[in-house]
Formats: structure tokens, C-alpha cells, sequence
């Protein structure tokens, strides 16, 4: 699975740029759907057919990535950008940015008075190497994702964009493994999460499911210093209780929680103060649907860094066929 | 001119009926069909020439503008007021106002620089500490004139300014009449997809008329047209403006609230190249259009944004071209004829 991961999250897709990362997705997957269908926003819905009368199923994970969108190519080439997503300004400087063509750049700090202190995003600017402004001057309006490989420390896993690259992977591995299952399950690999849940929201409308299942990165509050949360890397999957946009049904939340002491498997409750997941949209489309969460702890989220517990990774993937395995009944 | 009575007609946002009106008034025998909704949309349908079946193209423009309510009338016959829609209260003091069904005129307070201390000048004066005088003298007298709860929109005039060159205008609102203007002017064509003008209300607020107006429609492609920002005045350093005046319509790539879709965006510039219209790409990150909810429509609509650069927008006044709002109107004509054979393909 590691491969996979590595693979997943070091594909270029900024939000509302997720081509690449999506024919990668597919790649991986048209082998194994009973129907694959890219919606109008660019959501990849992938149908596994149930065998006997289930529920039908949504289970969703974000393609894109947080990024720049270049906003201005000065006159010596030099390049302006806005945030794509929850970027932390201070996570910016000396990092490599790449194009969807694979031209990559450095983020680097005006040299001004200003620059021993914290940076503002508006004094910063990308260097492509370009001599002029004519070799730059196309790229206004084009995203960059961020350049990091994928580093493997055994037990843990460090990477760009395990938000939510990591729950792309899981998902990818459940369907590798689902055998019978009763439940009509749709496997969601949404756009434009991190502007605004938006591909969650047109695909819930889509599919219209019975209930719908976010799988998503969440904070992990066990580093120094940190916020006084409960989510701990390698203490299981995170069953989302709350977050900045949703309360969980309690039904899913039961579902997930009883799945998990049945079959053995560790697992953490969620409360998050800020912050929300597709969950958020699922559970508001149309008449409104049941919606839950599972969240991966996740350390320094929404930076280039990105760390995981591969421990986790493969309870949420055995939580999931759990769930997907028995009738569901709320 | 249609643009100057639809920047002179009065509409703050859930207060557009008179725009709603012009605009009937233009488009009654241009089109097949015109309907309002309950949240004060007007939507017109123009039935497409040519093969069936046709694409459901809807473009949006926003009849309502930012303004003000009458929240409070006071002992001395002044009324307190909030704004409807994002206004700097930098821009208020000794501003006039229009009010109310009666179009009542009003003055914004202002302290005399005789008065005022010298830091006092540089302080912003808030929102609520400002009033609109409306000669009143007293609360019973004030009351015959106005309620709590009426609208106010800014009381400005349009008006040419240079006759060559850019051939700018100034005026009010033009965000968005500029854009129900282009709007009304497409219904003089003949296209081959179905069109839905929507006149949308209440965008100002958090685009609630295309919301619903998408939900109705149900259309294949949208188009948001719009006013927006242009900050092309000089700076002190080289960094951007979002848009420039005179260099053209400005198309969205993203904003606040959507990444425009890449297959519309490339149509448009495809056209504009090819029919050498001139186009700028509006800077991405700020601000939003309708398109922001009509994207988002049931399973999701292929949108767009397409802009008129205006100086000083939400402002008692603000500077428009003429060139850019002509190439808007050629821009999206051409690109509604193009349109099915380059979507399929």
C-alpha cells in the first residue's frame, strides 16, 4: 500500500486543478468499479454493486490539495499568487512549487525591511528561473501544488497532501478488498474540497445516498505544545463526534463505533473545534442525508510535511470492509 | 441608453423590482418567454435556432446593488441606517441618499473640519455612528416620511465623461447593471442553444436569487456577467491589478467562490483570439459572482464568469468604458454561436 501512497500524494492537483491526480485514481481503480463516471465538476464516482437490497452507500475522499494560484507575473518574471485552500503562510518560504506541466519554482521572501519577521503572503513571490517577463507571462492564472517527496520511516509515513491524498489510498484499497457486500456502494473522489466542500456537494446531489461516509485527515494533538485535543497518531481511526460544520449523525457515529469493538479494531473518538470534511456537505444535500466521519490523525496538517500512522491507515481500510460487509440499520 | 436607466433605477438588494422592470420592459418582444420567481428573479427564454436537441445555456446578471436600510429614527428626525451589501464606511460621510418608496432625498452627516481635530480626521467614523439627514426636525415629523425598515440606494446620476478613446461613463451600480445591460443586448440575437437570461436578485447578499434561479433552470452551461473590480490607478510598486480598464472583458479563472470551468474559460479566449476581441484574464482570489452558486446548482453546472472592468465599485460612483462593455456583449455573442459545436467536440 505504501507504493500507492507514495504515488497518490505526490501527484500534482491543486483544488479545481485534479486531472492528473484523477487519471491516476482511475487507473487504479476502472479494474475493479461496476461503473466509473466523472461528474460535471470533475468528481470520480466509482460503483461497486451490492448483491441484495442494501443501502446505497457514499464513502468520499478529497483528490485536491491546498496550492497557489498564480495571481501576477511582474516585469521581470517574478510570480504574485493567492492561496488555493488554508495555506499557513509561514510553511511557504524556501519550498518548491510545481505546474501541472511539471515547470517547477521556488516560494522565496521579499528582501525588504520586513523580512526577519513573519512573512506576509502578499510579500512573497514564486521564482521559475525565468529571465524575463515573456518566458513567465503565461502562467497568470495557472495553480501550483507543492513539491515534497514521500518518505517512508516505518511505522510512520511523511508526505505532501496526505490530506487527503491518504484517504484516497484507503478507499482505493477498500474496493481492492470488498468482496460480497449487500449496500450499492459509491466510491467518491471529490474535487474542490478544500475551497468549500464543493465536489462533495454536487456529488451527494448525484448520487443521493442513503448515507454518506467522509474519509479525511484530522488533526493529531500529540506533539509539544499542541492544542488540547484528543486525536493521537497510532491510537486508531477517528470517529468524527463533531467538527467546525457537522455533528455526526449519532446513528453513523454508533454504526462505526459498534463495527469497531466487533471486529477488534482500535479506534479514537473525534472532537474537532475548527475545520470541517465532505461529511459537512454530504449530510445537506437535498432532503439531507446521515453523514459521519472517519478521520485519520494526522501531524502537521496543511503543511508540506504531512505525517501518518501506517497503523491507522490499515484499521480505517478494516473498518470500513466492516461496515460495508453487514446490513446497515440506523 | 439602457445602461444609464438601469444605473439610475433604484435596487438595493430585496428591493429590485424597478430594475425588474426596465429590464421587462426592454427584453417583452425580444423574447419567447418571461417569467418572475418568488425571490424576485426575472427570467426571460429565448428558444435557440437549429437542431435539436439544443443546449440550456443560462446567463446570469444581478438586477440588485448595494445600498442601505432605515434601522432606527431618532429623537432629531435623523435616520440610522445599516448597509445592504459590502460598502466602506470610508466612502459615506456627506453622501447623498435616496430613500424609500417615495425616493426621498437624504444627506449622510458629516462633522465640519472647523470642528474637528486634526487626528480626528484620520479616524474612520463606524457605520453606527453615522445617520441620514433628511431635513427632518423632529421623529413624529420623520416618521410621516419614512419607515424603519425602508431602503436607501446612493443618489447619483449618469454621465459621460470622455467622448473618445475608452469612452468612459460614470454612474452607480454598475455592478451589476452593466452586466443585466449585456444581458438584455443578447436577447437581440439569434442563437443555436436554448438561452435563460436570468436577472438575478439579492447577489450582494450572498448570491440568493441564482441560487434559486439555477435550481429552476436546471441549465447545461452558465455565464455570470458582471461589473468588477478595477484597480488600475497608479501604485506605488509593481504588483497587480485585477483587472485594467479599457483593455477588455475580464474572464474569471477563480474567485472566492468557484474555479471557473477550464473547458469555458478556453472558449472564451478561443473566441476572443479568433475574432480579435480584446480580453483580459481577471486576477484570481477575490471576490465572487453568482457563478459561485449556480456551479454548485443540483449536480453541479459547468459556469463561468465574464466582467465589465469598473473603477470604484460598491462606491457612490464608479468609471466604466464603453469599449469593454461592446466587447462584452461581441465577446458573449460570438461565444453563444460557437458554443454547441465546441462543447461537443
Amino acid at each position: 500500500m505504501k507504493d500507492l501512497i507514495k504515488k497518490l500524494t505526490e501527484a500534482y492537483g491543486p483544488s479545481g486543478h485534479e486531472e492528473q491526480i484523477r487519471e491516476i485514481i482511475r487507473g487504479e481503480i476502472a479494474p475493479l468499479a461496476d461503473d466509473l463516471r466523472v461528474d460535471t465538476l470533475g468528481n470520480l464516482i466509482a460503483l461497486k454493486k451490492g448483491t441484495d437490497g442494501g443501502k446505497k452507500i457514499m464513502l468520499a475522499a478529497h483528490m485536491d490539495e491546498i496550492g497557489l494560484i498564480i495571481s501576477y507575473v511582474d516585469e521581470k518574471g517574478f510570480l504574485r499568487f493567492q492561496p488555493v485552500g488554508g495555506i499557513n503562510v509561514m510553511t511557504l518560504s524556501g519550498g518548491r512549487v510545481q505546474f501541472a506541466d511539471g515547470t517547477v519554482g521556488v516560494v522565496a521572501p521579499e528582501k525588504g525591511p520586513e523580512f526577519q519577521k513573519e512573512p506576509e503572503l502578499s510579500k512573497l513571490y514564486i521564482d521559475i528561473g525565468a529571465t524575463n517577463h515573456d518566458e513567465a507571462k503565461d502562467r497568470l492564472g495557472q495553480a501550483v501544488g507543492f513539491v515534497r517527496p514521500f518518505a517512508d520511516l516505518g511505522k510512520r509515513i511523511v508526505a505532501k497532501a496526505f490530506d487527503d491524498r491518504i484517504s484516497c489510498a484507503i478507499l482505493i484499497q477498500v474496493l481492492r478488498q470488498l468482496g460480497h457486500t449487500p449496500h450499492e456502494v459509491y466510491f467518491v473522489f471529490s474535487v474542490q474540497e478544500e475551497v468549500g466542500l464543493r465536489g462533495a456537494h454536487t456529488s451527494a446531489y448525484g448520487v443521493a445516498p442513503d448515507l454518506g461516509i467522509a474519509v479525511d485527515i484530522t488533526i493529531a494533538a500529540d506533539t509539544p505544545e499542541a492544542r488540547k485535543l484528543a486525536m493521537k497518531l497510532g491510537a486508531g481511526p477517528c470517529i468524527k463526534v463533531m467538527d467546525g460544520r457537522m455533528l455526526a449523525h449519532p446513528g453513523i457515529k454508533d454504526l462505526l463505533i459498534n463495527t469497531a469493538k466487533a471486529a477488534s479494531i482500535p479506534y479514537q473518538l473525534e472532537v474537532l473545534d475548527r475545520g470541517t470534511t465532505d461529511a459537512a456537505a454530504i449530510q445537506l444535500a437535498r432532503s439531507g442525508v446521515p453523514a459521519g466521519c472517519i478521520s485519520i490523525a494526522c501531524r502537521y496538517a496543511h503543511t508540506q510535511s504531512e505525517m501518518v500512522d501506517m497503523d491507522d491507515v490499515e484499521n480505517v481500510v478494516k473498518l470500513l470492509l466492516a461496515v460495508l460487509e453487514k446490513p446497515i440499520d440506523l | 441608453m439602457l445602461l444609464e436607466k438601469l444605473s439610475n433605477a433604484f435596487g438595493p438588494s430585496g428591493c429590485e423590482h424597478e430594475v425588474r422592470s426596465l429590464v421587462a420592459q426592454a427584453l417583452r418582444e425580444k423574447v419567447d418567454d418571461l417569467q418572475s420567481d418568488a425571490l424576485g428573479n426575472l427570467i426571460a427564454f429565448k428558444k435557440g435556432v437549429g437542431p435539436e436537441p439544443r443546449l440550456k445555456v443560462m446567463v446570469d446578471a444581478h438586477t440588485d446593488e448595494v445600498g442601505f436600510m432605515v434601522t432606527r429614527i431618532d429623537k432629531n428626525g435623523s435616520l440610522g441606517f445599516r448597509t445592504v451589501g459590502g460598502i466602506d464606511s470610508r466612502l459615506l460621510l456627506a453622501k447623498r441618499i435616496v430613500i424609500g418608496p417615495k425616493r426621498l432625498p437624504g444627506v449622510i452627516l458629516a462633522p465640519p473640519i472647523h470642528l474637528t481635530k486634526p487626528e480626528q480626521r484620520k479616524q474612520v467614523i463606524e457605520i453606527d455612528q453615522l445617520a441620514i439627514d433628511i431635513g427632518a426636525t423632529s421623529q413624529d415629523e420623520a416618521k410621516e416620511l419614512v419607515q424603519i425598515g425602508d431602503y436607501g440606494a446612493f443618489d447619483t446620476r449618469f454621465q459621460a465623461l470622455t467622448g473618445e478613446g475608452l469612452r468612459t461613463v460614470k454612474g452607480k451600480a454598475f455592478d451589476d447593471r452593466v452586466g443585466c445591460a449585456a444581458a438584455v443586448a443578447l436577447a437581440d440575437g439569434d442563437y443555436p442553444i436554448d438561452l435563460y437570461l436570468s436577472f438575478s436578485a439579492q447577489e450582494e447578499v450572498g448570491l440568493r436569487g441564482a441560487r434559486v434561479a439555477a435550481f429552476r433552470i436546471e441549465p447545461d452551461v452558465a455565464f455570470a456577467l458582471e461589473g468588477t473590480i478595477c484597480d488600475d490607478t497608479p501604485k506605488q510598486q509593481d504588483v497587480s491589478p485585477t483587472t485594467r480598464l479599457g483593455m477588455g472583458p475580464a474572464i474569471y479563472v477563480m474567485d472566492r467562490t468557484f474555479v471557473a470551468d477550464k473547458r469555458l474559460v478556453r472558449l472564451l479566449i478561443e473566441t476572443a483570439e479568433e475574432s480579435k476581441i480584446l480580453y483580459q484574464l481577471r486576477q484570481p482570489g477575490v471576490g465572487g459572482t453568482d457563478a459561485g452558486a449556480i456551479h454548485l446548482s443540483k449536480a453541479g453546472v459547468p459556469s463561468v464568469a465574464v466582467a465589465v472592468p469598473c473603477r470604484y465599485i460598491h462606491a457612490p460612483v464608479g468609471v466604466l468604458s464603453l469599449n469593454d462593455y461592446d466587447n462584452l456583449v461581441t465577446l458573449m455573442r460570438k461565444t453563444l454561436q460557437a458554443l454547441p459545436e465546441k462543447w461537443a467536440a
